[in-house]
């Protein structure tokens, strides 16, 4: 069947005026595949902060933790920039809807922005704490300003101070915390602060923050590859007959980035991990890629041609480049950084690319028509 | 129709559901076209040729509905001995004179009237023609009952050489499929099967309707195109019973009010004739010219007289001729064109231009404009500032330089008006039926209605007239309609009030019947009389279709007497049955000795089918209880017209003033009375010309609205067709290298216009006389500003004024034109354009 | 629920007078689509979308299938098309807000107060129809006149038709009238009549306005089979996470976990 349709005939069909017979997506650009970028980015890199904090990899955890809020707050970002207004977006949580994947994938963001904050909570607390031994109550107060602040100055300065006990506590797996966290981290914030109430909500913050970078674990994944049920579930030929492909692309593309975050923001010799989560990555990512032209045939040619084939080889020749230099990096900070560049932007490109071949392919009424033609023909025919 | 008239349509479709079948013969595939059974391009301009070889098949094929034909028509009537036919004079019928172009009508009379001036007989007929082209218009003789007797010389064996049915027989012999194929492009196959199925279909159980607008009538032999159509349908017995007729579609919303209760400068109400300066100088005198003195028309003392009264009131007494002499009178063709030739003369000063848009609507658009810029003063009503109103400062001719806004002295006052739904009145649609409509909203700023406008500045006028001797027409004018509202509206129930009349007591007549000569009736319009009948507004009842028969008598009310199929008598054979059962409509009664039936007989009630008239009776009591077409002298059917056509008794195949190929039928290319200008704003392309030899035909879109004031102003209206576009076939466009979606500009004589272009195998090349014709489509919707959200080129600038010699019809449907691939040259560079063209 | 309420819109006798597109424009005040000289035949609009809620197409044909294929053309079809009101409406399905929702005839209908203009329904709606108006970031698209069927009104648009090409009504008696129309015309020798999206059995469970085609759908610039994409979600859900669980996977793989733990 994948052969079949990989050797069609230049399909024959009628059109009304060769005008396309389903809408295009009408995202803006960059917003979207931005957005699609930052998903996968955040979601996998807060599952690296679990793989992190459950194998001890502290240092790439941190880079994990700030890379997965800074992902999930741009994305927000761009969401909201999308959709012109920051209360459109709240307007997404006055329902659950199970049968909309961009209803599922808001509360999924809402969440996962919620654990991933959560989780880099007690590292920003403590090193507040630590640094200036300021009041608790400031601290939250200066933590919620900071979580809007811009993203750059805010990773500047965690990345600048590295509060020891914050570590500690990140390293922690809360497996093996006291169920009541209270006392174990009470010491330094209750002494520091000296205010009992709001001393016990920042002592309980590093427990918490582990916690929820754990279940950050659960909607991570989700996060990396719920848009590709968001583009699939629509009448997009492209995007729809690749439900398969999509979601894996998408994950490879997240594990990617994330691994190219890992790489960028922690010092190589911590990075293992990172780059092997990278060449991983960028090896899931180009198999779905080849496989998803592969299966889909006629459908899947927009992936190969215009704009969109253009952006997706540059795609793959970025990944594959970036992968392999993963791959031979090593403790190299130079070939780290260029790896971590090139799939960053292969990253990208992906995004921007699987964009352009679902607008390219809603486009064209071919797409539309030959398929359902056939399937009307052929009624018994499973896709 | 589609196209035009959709709503109307609706019954056309109704009616194919039930069976009918739909032809349309249109040189373009329109949307009308879509839904016919079966569409037939035809070459703009030859309706004439297609027509008649109908007539011919059903003639050489006897095929008429022969008892009908016998009876209702003027088949059996002898013609004149010197009558002499267009098949003798090589084109000509006799009587014309090359010189003023004109024809004496009197030897095309019934045998025994035209060598002695007989009762009825008007004087332009006495005259010849030339008064007639002057002045007349068809309107007149028409409805006016044409002079004739009621009783000439028959054979009604048909046999006699004479008669109309053999004289109709030779003069159509020529009109064959073969020449049908040749000259309008239609070929015999489809003739044939449009020739069979019209045949079919009449008869005593079937019928065929005619439908036509303005694609007929825009042609310098406009009328005898429906003269045509009406012998045929004459022969077919398809007149006065349901499912026939000839159905003319109308333009504007009432346009057909417009004349019945005319804005036509030789009409009066009711279509009496508008009195002559020099002609008519006592009523006595007009009433001998008026109209037939047998039929309905024997009664239009009382028309007349009533009309009087309503006008001048208790001032209108029979000392006093019933103010006759106050009426104004013409001198002359005062048509629109005509008028307009003045204005560019300097002998026109002032004109008001109320719910018109002549500077694009008009034919010759830049003499339009010319001519407007040479006025003192001019008055526009217009729901938005159409290009008539700011032609000084906008027209094409200020980018050309013919024309600088410093040097137009025209002092333009622009009223805007109430729109149809700003006011309350009646429209009178195609079936002259009267609806009554409320106001919904009132107009906005200083919009007031038409009926506003005139009812005070009359009020004005009358204020400020002396005792002046001059003034005592106006001052004694009855001008007391009650006032409405904020704006002191006339009340327009009090108005169709007046038009319906009213007798001695004060109240409303029910019926054109009670009318006296004596002036103690009054009546505005006598063919309206009973819209206000006891008292009640009978226009405005609004009894639902299904609560009420077919003919549903109660939705609205028709002229005449609510009549909804004129002359009905005919539906019925001549002693008063119905012709079949499927087809009854209204029949004699003899048990209560009436006609009755569905609709309101056509006849007088209470006359027998076995009347015969005594010697010398009058009026209707002329007419024998087989008479059925009641307005005219002798009661018949005209197959042959003896009087009333300025232009013969029986329509002749002429090509249009420009066409591209000769006449293959006649040594008479074009119609010897047609109305040609010589004027230099207005030239024409030569015949055949080389220069010129497409074929340009100008219509409507389903989305616009005529010059385009009342739709390209509106964005839902202005978006589904925003520019002019032409339309030609894909060879034309491949012969001329137009590209579809590109420009071409349009060139004629008169000037050049450039449109997009719409390459469109809806338009096809047709074989004419052995060689390919093509025809160019152009919608004439657009101008360059008139609040428009959507401009384009005013396509009436492409046009001639050369008119139909009896109403004044400019040709529009069939002129020439050449096409060029590319936009049109602006400012001088299109002067220098039209230059060349001009020298050839 | 009350009684589900449709259109059946019969090409058949459709004069392409656009009364349909103006009268929807005039009821529920939507903007003009722009001023665009398109030579596609008479057809300025274009498509539905967020300022247009009924389209009407014109197709121009020189020899349909069967034809005798002579000189010129020999058909033009016009169609006025809208929203299907799906009976499985995907984009009632994708919408994250609950801005479109389903009403009491059956029709599907976006609140304007409610709608984020997210923009997912736009390509998720198999037929193109519901688009989002950029002016106002909200999705528009015909709402079967629910205002009018509150009133006890028929829309507007049917109202306009003059030759009932439109036709509005419950959607049975509507399938039922349809049938009746095919096989009439079939009897009359179009044996290219067909409906569309009349069946329940289709891929969008049966539209709320349905037609009769007298060409292939696509012809019109109608998809000949969609289906609500929805129907696979559950199936693309299992392959999302598939992939979740390889990302994760992944991870895990990478990081050692969690074999590899570091005090
Ligand atoms: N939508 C819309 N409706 C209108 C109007 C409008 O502007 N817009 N105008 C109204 C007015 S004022 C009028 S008068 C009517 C006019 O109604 P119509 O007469 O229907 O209007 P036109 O489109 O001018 O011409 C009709 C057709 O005549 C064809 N034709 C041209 N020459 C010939 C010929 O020689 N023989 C034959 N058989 N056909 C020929 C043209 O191709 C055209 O399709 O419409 C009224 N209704
Ligand atoms: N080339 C070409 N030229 C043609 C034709 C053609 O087929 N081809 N057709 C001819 C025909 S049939 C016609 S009827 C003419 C039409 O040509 P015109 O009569 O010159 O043009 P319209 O646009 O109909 O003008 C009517 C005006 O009346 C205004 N109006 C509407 N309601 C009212 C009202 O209540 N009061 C007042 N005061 N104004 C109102 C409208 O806004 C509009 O501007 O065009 C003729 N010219
Ligand atoms: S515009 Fe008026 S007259 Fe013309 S079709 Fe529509 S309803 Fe009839
Ligand atoms: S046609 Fe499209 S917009 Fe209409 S209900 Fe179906 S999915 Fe929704
Ligand atoms: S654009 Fe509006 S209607 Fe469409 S899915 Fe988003 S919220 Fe729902
Ligand atoms: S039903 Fe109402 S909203 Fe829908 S297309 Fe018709 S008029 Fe427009
Ligand atoms: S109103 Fe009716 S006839 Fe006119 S275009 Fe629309 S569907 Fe067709
Ligand atoms: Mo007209």
């Amino acid at each position: 069947m994948t052969r079949e349709q990989a050797m069609v005939p230049e399909a024959e069909f009628r059109s009304y005026y060769g005008q396309p017979v389903i809408k295009a997506p009408i995202w803006h650009e960059p917003h979207m595949p931005v957005y699609l970028y930052l998903g996968g980015l955040s979601g996998a890199a807060s599952t690296m902060a679990a793989a992190a904090l459950l194998s001890g990899h502290d240092r790439l955890g941190r880079t994990a933790r700030v890379t997965a809020v800074l992902g999930a707050v741009a994305g927000a970002g761009c969401l909201v920039a999308e959709l012109g207004r920051p209360e459109r977006f709240f307007n997404m949580l006055r329902v659950f809807k199970p049968t909309s994947p961009m209803s599922m994938g808001s509360w999924t963001l809402a969440a996962h922005s919620a654990l991933t904050s959560l989780a880099l909570a007690p590292t920003i607390t403590g090193a507040l704490g630590s640094v200036a031994a300021r009041s608790a109550s400031r601290s939250a107060a200066s933590r919620s300003a900071v979580s809007r602040r811009s993203t750059s100055g805010f990773a500047t300065r965690v990345a600048v101070t590295p509060p020891a006990f914050a570590i500690r506590a990140a390293v922690t797996p809360p497996a093996f915390r006291p169920a009541r966290g209270s006392r174990w981290s009470g010491g330094f914030h209750g002494a520091l602060s000296g205010e009992g109430a709001v001393g016990a909500l920042v002592a309980g913050l590093p427990v918490a923050g582990d916690a929820a970078v754990v279940v950050s674990a659960l909607t991570g994944p989700l996060m990396a590859t719920y848009t590709a049920v968001l583009l699939a579930d629509t009448a997009v030929p492209a995007w729809h007959a690749a439900h398969r492909e999509l979601p894996f692309l998408f994950a490879g593309s997240a594990l990617a980035s994330a691994g190219a975050a890992g790489m960028l923001g922690t010092p190589a010799a911590q990075a293992g991990p990172a780059r092997a989560t990278a060449v991983l990555g960028a090896a899931v990512e180009t198999v779905a890629g080849a496989v998803l032209e592969r299966r889909l045939g006629l459908v899947g040619e927009p992936y190969g041609e215009g704009r969109a084939g253009r952006l997706l080889r540059a795609a793959r020749a970025l990944t594959v480049g970036g992968g392999l230099l993963a791959a031979v990096a090593g403790r190299s900070r130079p070939l780290a950084a260029m790896s971590g560049l090139a799939l960053t932007a292969g990253a990208l490109c992906t995004r921007f690319g699987v964009l352009a071949a679902g607008r390219a392919s809603a486009a064209d009424p071919k797409y539309t028509v030959v398929p359902q033609r056939r399937l009307a023909e052929e009624p018994e025919e499973t896709p | 129709m589609a196209e035009c008239h959709p709503v109307g349509f609706q019954w056309v479709v109704e009616a194919q559901a039930r069976g009918a079948k739909v032809f349309h013969v249109d040189p373009r595939f329109t949307r009308t076209s879509a839904l016919a059974d079966r569409h037939l391009p035809i070459r703009a301009g030859s309706d004439i040729v297609l027509l008649g070889a109908l007539i011919n098949h059903v003639l050489r094929n006897e095929l008429d509905f022969r008892e009908y034909v016998l009876a209702y028509t003027n088949a059996s009537s002898i013609i004149s001995g010197r009558f002499a036919d267009t098949e003798d004079l090589d084109g000509l019928f006799s009587g014309f004179d090359e010189e003023t172009r004109t024809y004496d009508p009197s030897s095309w009379s019934y045998e025994g009237t035209g060598e002695e001036p007989a009762a009825g007989l008007r004087g332009e007929q006495l005259e010849g023609g030339r008064r007639h082209a002057e002045a007349a218009g068809a309107e007149q003789y028409g409805s006016g009952g044409a002079a004739a007797t009621a009783r000439p010389p028959a054979d009604p064996e048909l046999r006699h050489p004479r008669c109309v049915y053999q004289i109709l027989k030779r003069h159509f012999a020529r009109y064959t499929p073969e020449v049908v194929a040749d000259l309008c492009g239609i070929s015999e196959e489809d003739f044939a099967e449009l020739a069979g199925t019209i045949t079919a279909n009449s008869g005593r159980e079937r019928t065929t309707a005619w439908v036509y607008s303005v694609g007929w009538t825009q042609h310098t032999v406009g009328a005898q195109y429906i003269r045509t159509a009406a012998i045929l349908q004459l022969l077919l017995g398809n007149i006065g019973r349901p499912g026939g007729g000839i159905l003319a579609l109308r333009g504007h919303a009432s346009i057909q009010g417009s004349s019945d209760i005319p804005t036509l400068f030789n009409l009066l109400p009711g279509y009496l004739p508008m009195p002559h300066a020099h002609e008519h100088e006592d009523l006595a005198e007009y009433l001998t010219h008026a109209g037939g003195d047998t039929g309905f028309w024997g009664r239009k003392r009382s028309y007349v007289v009533s009309l009087l009264k309503a006008w001048w009131g208790d001032a209108a007494t029979e000392a006093n001729d019933f103010c006759f002499d106050y009426l104004p009178r013409i001198t002359g063709d005062h048509g629109h064109y005509t008028t307009v030739l003045g204005q560019i003369d300097g002998t026109v000063k002032g004109y008001f231009v109320v719910g018109e848009n002549p500077a694009v609507g008009s034919a010759g658009g830049k003499a339009q404009r010319l001519g407007l810029a040479n006025l003192d003063w001019l008055v526009v009503r217009d729901l938005t500032l159409v290009e008539t109103a700011t032609f000084w400062q906008d027209c094409p001719e200020l980018e050309t330089g013919e024309l600088r806004t410093e040097d137009i002295a025209t002092e333009v006052f622009f009223l805007p008006a109430a729109s149809h739904v700003e006011k309350d009145g009646t429209f009178t649609n195609t079936q002259r039926l009267l609806q009554w409509r409320e106001k919904a909203l009132d107009p906005p700023g200083d919009c007031r209605s038409d009926l506003w406008f005139y009812y005070h500045l009359g009020k004005r006028i009358r204020q400020r007239l002396e005792d002046d001797e001059i003034d005592r027409p106006v001052r004694e004018l009855t001008w007391d309609y009650p006032e409405e509202g904020e704006y002191r509206d006339p009340s327009a129930q009090a108005v169709l009030r007046e038009i319906n009349g009213t007798g001695p007591d004060g109240r409303t007549l029910s019926g054109y019947v009670q009318l006296q000569p004596d002036g103690s009736t009054r009546c505005g319009c006598w063919i309206y009389c009973g819209v206000y009948a006891d008292e009640t507004n009978q226009a405005a009842r609004r009894r639902p279709g299904h609560e009420q028969s077919p003919v549903a008598p109660e939705w609205g009310w028709a002229w005449p007497a609510n009549r909804r199929i004129l002359y009905n008598r005919a539906s019925a054979d001549p002693e008063g049955r119905a012709w079949s059962e499927r087809k009854a409509y209204v029949w004699w009664d003899a048990e209560r000795r009436e006609w009755t039936g569905h609709d309101v007989p056509d006849f007088e009630a209470g006359k027998p089918p076995g009347y015969r008239p005594p010697e010398g009776a009058l009026a209707e009591a002329a007419l024998a209880g087989t008479d059925p077409f009641i307005m005219q002298v002798d009661g018949k059917g005209w197959l042959f017209a003896p009087a009333g056509l300025a232009d013969g008794p029986l329509p002749t195949h002429y090509e249009s003033h420009e066409s591209p190929v000769p006449n293959t039928l006649y040594g008479t290319q074009a119609n010897p009375a047609r109305r040609i200008y010589d004027r230099p704003e207005l030239p024409y392309n030569p015949p055949m010309s080389p220069r010129f030899p497409h074929i340009l035909t100008t219509y409507r879109l389903t989305e616009h609205h005529t010059a385009g004031g009342m739709s390209r102003p509106l964005a839902y209206l202005a978006e589904l067709q925003p520019e002019l576009f032409c339309e030609v076939s894909p060879l034309l466009a491949a012969e001329l290298g137009l590209d579809h979606g590109g420009w071409a500009t349009i060139v004629t004589s008169r000037s050049a216009v450039e449109a997009r272009v719409m390459v469109t195998e809806r338009v096809r090349p047709l074989r004419v006389q052995g060689r390919t014709v093509h025809q160019v489509g152009l919608p004439y919707h657009w101008g360059w500003g008139g609040g428009g959200l959507v401009t384009g080129g005013v396509v009436n600038d492409l046009m001639p004024v050369v008119l139909d010699p009896n109403v004044y019809i400019q040709e529009g449907k069939a002129v020439t034109c050449d096409v060029r691939p590319g936009r049109c040259p602006r400012g001088t560079a299109l002067l220098d354009l039209m230059e060349e063209y001009r020298r050839g | 629920m009350a009684e589900r309420m449709g259109f059946f819109t019969d090409t058949s006798i459709c004069i392409g007078c656009k009364a349909c597109e103006v009268a929807c424009k005039e009821w529920n005040d939507v903007p003009d689509d722009g001023f665009v000289f398109r030579a596609t035949s008479y057809d300025n609009t274009g498509s539905l979308g967020a300022d247009t809620w009924r389209h009407v197409a014109f197709i121009e044909q020189r020899a349909p299938a069967g034809g005798d294929g002579g000189e010129g053309i020999d058909r033009w079809l016009m169609s006025s098309d809208v929203c299907k009101h799906c009976t499985h409406a995907a984009c009632l399905d994708v919408c994250p807000t609950g801005a479109l929702f389903r009403t009491e005839f059956g029709t599907v209908v976006v609140q304007a107060d409610i709608c984020n203009g997210c923009g997912y329904c736009v390509p998720a709606c198999p037929y193109g129809v519901i688009d989002r108006r950029e002016r106002d970031g909200r999705a528009w698209k015909c709402t079967m006149c629910y205002d009018r069927q509150l009133g006890g009104l028929e829309p507007a648009c049917a109202k306009a038709c003059p030759t009932d090409s439109i036709q509005f009504g419950p959607l049975d008696e509507l399938r039922a009238r349809a049938e009746e129309r095919v096989t009439a015309l079939h009897e009359a020798g179009r044996p290219e009549a067909r409906l569309y999206g009349e069946s329940p059995d289709d891929g969008v469970g049966g539209a709320g306005a349905f037609f009769l085609l007298l060409d292939d759908p696509e012809v019109y610039g109608l998809p000949p089979a969609p289906v609500v994409t929805t129907r696979d979600l559950p199936q693309m859900w299992r392959w999302a996470g598939g992939a979740a669980l390889t990302l994760a996977g992944a991870l895990a793989l990478c990081f050692g976990v969690p074999s590899r733990r570091r005090g």
